[in-house]
Parts: C-alpha cells; structure tokens; sequence
C-alpha cells in the first residue's frame, strides 16, 4: 500500500481550483483563435477578440476569468492500492475548494439550501465529487468549476431506443437552439448517452473535460459529433449570441450501456471557458 | 470597427430613446449592481409599496455578481450573469423610473413590452470577458443587503464600461434578428 496524506490531497485540490479558474486551458485558446478567423461576423470577432484578452489578463495577472468560479465539481480516480492517512478524504478535499475559493479571491457561489433560506455557505462547499476506484498506487483528480449560466441550459430526454441516431441529433440541436445567447457562445456541449438519468448526466459532464479537437474513438459518434457540431454552428446564434457562424467550439458525446426499453440522452453545456485542471499524487 | 457611443449616467430619455439596437456603447457615470437575491427583495418592497433602499429613477441596473476583490483592485471579475431570471422582477423597477438593464441573454415577452412602455434600454456585456469588464471599474461600495455578500447590491463607478445596444426601447432585438443572418 502507498500511504497518502490528506494534507496532500488538500494542498494539490487547491492548486488545481486556482490553476482552472486562473487559466485557460491552451485546446480552448488555440479553438477560439480557430474561431476567431473563421467568424464572418464583425460582432462576432469583436466578442471573441475580447474573450482572448480577458483570458490573457486573468492568466497574467492571475484573477478569476469569470465571476462565476462555479460549484466545485471533481472528478478523482483512487488506485486501489492507496491508504489515505491523516484525516478523512472529503474533508480534505473541501478544505482545498474551500482554501481556493477563499485565499484566491473566487466568488462563493454555493447556498446551503436549495429552495429555502438559500444561504450562502462562504466557503464554495461542499463540492461535488465523484469517485472512482482504478488498479494502481495513484490518486488522478480532474477539477472543473462549473458555471450556472450554461448549466442551466442543460436538459435530458428519456429517449425512445426507436427514436435512433437522428432523433438523438435533433435533440442536442433544439436544447442549444432554446438556450440561444444564455450559456455564453461559443459553447462546449457535454452529451452522456445511455445508463440511468443520473448516469447520463455524470458521464455528460465528464465529456466536457475532453480536449477541444478529439473526437470519440467510436467511429459512429465520431461521426454524430462533427455533424451536431455543424448543425449548431449552422444555427446562427454566434459569439454571444450576437449572430454569427460559430455558436459552439464542440460536441463531446460519451456513451455506456443502458436498459432494453431506453435511451436517456443529457446534455451539458458549457460556456466557452470550459475551465478545467488536472494533476495526480 | 463600429462607431463607439459614449453614454454617461444617469440616462435621460432622450439618450435612451435615441439608442439603437446594434449600437456599440462605452458608459461612464455609477451604476447599480443586482441579481437573484437583491431582485426579490426590491422586488418585495414594492409590492408593499415601501421605498427601495436605493433610488433606481434613471438609472442603469448591471445584473452581476462579482468576484472578491482582490488587493490593489477596484473589483474582482464582474461579467454579467444571465438576465432572465430577472424577468419576473424587472417590469416593476421599469415602472418606477429604471432605464438601462445591463446583462446577457433573452428577455420574456413582459420585460420588452415593459421597456417600450416606459422607455428603457436593455445593453449586452459579453459574458465571460469578466477580468476584461472589471477594468473599467474604477470604484465600487455596497450600498445596500450586505448580508447577501457576492449578490449584494453595489454602486460602481464605470469608465467606458464596453457594451452593446441589444434591446432598445422600441422592442428592436439582435438576440432575433441577427442569427437568421448567419443561420444556413
């Protein structure tokens, strides 16, 4: 067994928080520039040349890229043969949001309870965190501060299985369609095919944390992403919405096995920053 | 590059009337900050016919909730945040005297007929340019619900505050008529 402190687990959460909600990912960067030169636009390039600059004053002069630093969500993948010392895992884990969110000047965006008193807990906690056991002596986390702007213009269709592939395409079309200027175009579209509700939204938002530029390595969603894509560029909605030819920078589609009588579809949408980070103790 | 209309505040009625939809503008002056949780209770006050805890006549509301400030700073990052959920509250302010709404995305039905009725602008800030938008803050004080930290409501001084005409007072709206240009 590797023993594992938790001071290390809080310490590298922290880092992470900081680095993703500080600095632009260069697969988003080199995208927006892409973007940028292929935008017909005149609106269209003026909101992604000031996009571009926002990400160069945030990186230098390390302040949040967005006010909206997000609900903390991870993703940590713990080999099997790691004992965590010292303290309890989760604690440790929001402790790093909590550090992050606090000594680096991150927004708080968290309430305590949804519906009532909707009291701000002060520290961005408790995160979201999603845990995985893999073989190995390693703990992987994947960090992404997720933003309600877009997560709002998220939905799920429980899917009939004869509604097929077009019936899928049609559907991550029209949710991006109706969320229209809201998610801050050019948006990042996370899609989780198949499992329960629940496990098509989770493997949904992971999709996001996929590099701008790969595609699935099964051919036929491959296939589906780049024709979504060029069905929602083909929308109009352009950079904020403004008008213009490019409304999203990519489809992400992940998919798992699901039950004989369905076919849940999630979609996530990100903003343009698709902020993310990650590192491995 | 379009030509940049410099829009001082408060706005008068002719400034808000003469704004096209489309146009690129630079405000200056103070404006107010507010959002979910200062939008409901401006919103309750007027509903018991109380008085707001900021005089809202001729001013401009900017729908955001920003980032601590940071040492040295006038404002942590302050890009907009999505200003339907305003919706429901914003017709009311518009009757008592409000005139610019700043924030990104749709806008009900109600809101637009609101602003043509009272003469009341809606401007677009590019959502996620927030370290960028934060630069032309040049001071910023709570001036009211302390208690809701990050959504309290706060007076800003704006220097060029770089925004666009998206809905203007005779219900003209980019968020419509652009896309379908570039739509295939």
């Amino acid at each position: 067994m590797r023993e594992i402190e938790v001071d290390k687990v809080k310490d590298k959460v922290k880092e992470l928080f900081l680095r993703a909600n500080y600095h632009i990912g260069e697969d988003v960067l080199m995208a927006l520039k892409e973007a940028r030169e292929k935008e017909v636009s005149e609106t269209g390039r003026s909101v992604l040349n000031m996009l571009l600059k926002n990400y160069k004053i945030a990186s230098d002069e390390e302040i949040a890229i967005c006010q909206d630093t997000g609900l903390a969500v991870l993703y940590v993948e713990i080999g099997q043969e790691v004992h965590i010392i010292g303290g309890n895992f989760e604690e440790a884990i929001n402790e790093g949001v909590k550090e992050a969110y606090v000594e680096g000047y991150l927004r708080k965006s968290t309430v305590d309870d949804p519906v009532f008193a909707r009291k701000n807990t002060g520290t961005n906690t408790p995160a979201i965190i999603y845990t995985s056991i893999v073989p190995g002596d390693k703990i992987k986390f994947m960090v992404t501060p997720k933003g309600f702007g877009s997560e709002n213009m998220s939905a799920l269709s429980m899917m009939k299985p004869a509604d097929g592939p077009e019936g899928i395409k049609n559907f991550i079309v029209e949710t991006v369609r109706k969320a229209g200027p809201n998610p801050c175009p050019p948006t990042i579209v996370g899609v989780g095919i198949g499992g329960t509700v629940d496990k098509a939204f989770v493997i949904a938002k992971k999709a996001l944390l996929r590099k701008i530029g790969e595609h699935s390595r099964d051919e036929r969603y491959a296939r589906m992403e780049k024709e979504v894509l060029e069905r929602i560029n083909n929308l109009g909605i352009g950079p904020g919405g403004l008008g213009g030819r490019v409304t999203s920078l990519a489809v992400n589609i992940e998919y798992t096995p699901t039950h004989i009588a369905g076919m849940p579809v999630a979609v996530n949408v990100c903003c343009h920053a698709a902020r993310h980070a990650e590192g491995t103790l | 590059m379009a030509k940049i209309i410099k829009v001082i505040t408060p706005l008068t009625d002719e400034v808000v009337f003469s704004l096209k939809a489309g146009d690129t503008v630079n405000i200056t002056g103070y404006i107010y900050t507010g959002r979910d949780a200062a939008h409901k209770r401006l919103f309750s006050l007027l509903q018991k016919n109380e008085k707001l805890p900021i005089e809202i006549k001729n001013q401009i509301i900017y729908y955001v909730g920003p980032a601590p400030t940071p040492p040295g700073y006038a404002c942590g990052a302050a890009g907009p945040t999505t200003s339907y959920r305003m919706d429901p509250y914003a017709p009311a302010l518009l009757d008592k005297g409000l005139k610019g709404m700043i924030g990104k995305g749709l806008r009900s039905k109600e809101v637009v007929e609101s602003m043509k009725k009272n003469n009341a602008v809606y401007f677009h800030a590019v959502g996620g340019a927030a370290a960028l938008i934060a630069k032309s803050i040049k001071k910023s004080e709570v001036v009211a619900y302390e208690d809701l930290g990050p959504e309290a409501i706060h007076r800003y001084y704006v220097e060029d505050f770089p925004a666009i005409v998206v809905i203007d007072s005779k219900g003209n709206n980019l968020y419509e008529s652009e896309p379908p240009k570039y739509a295939k």
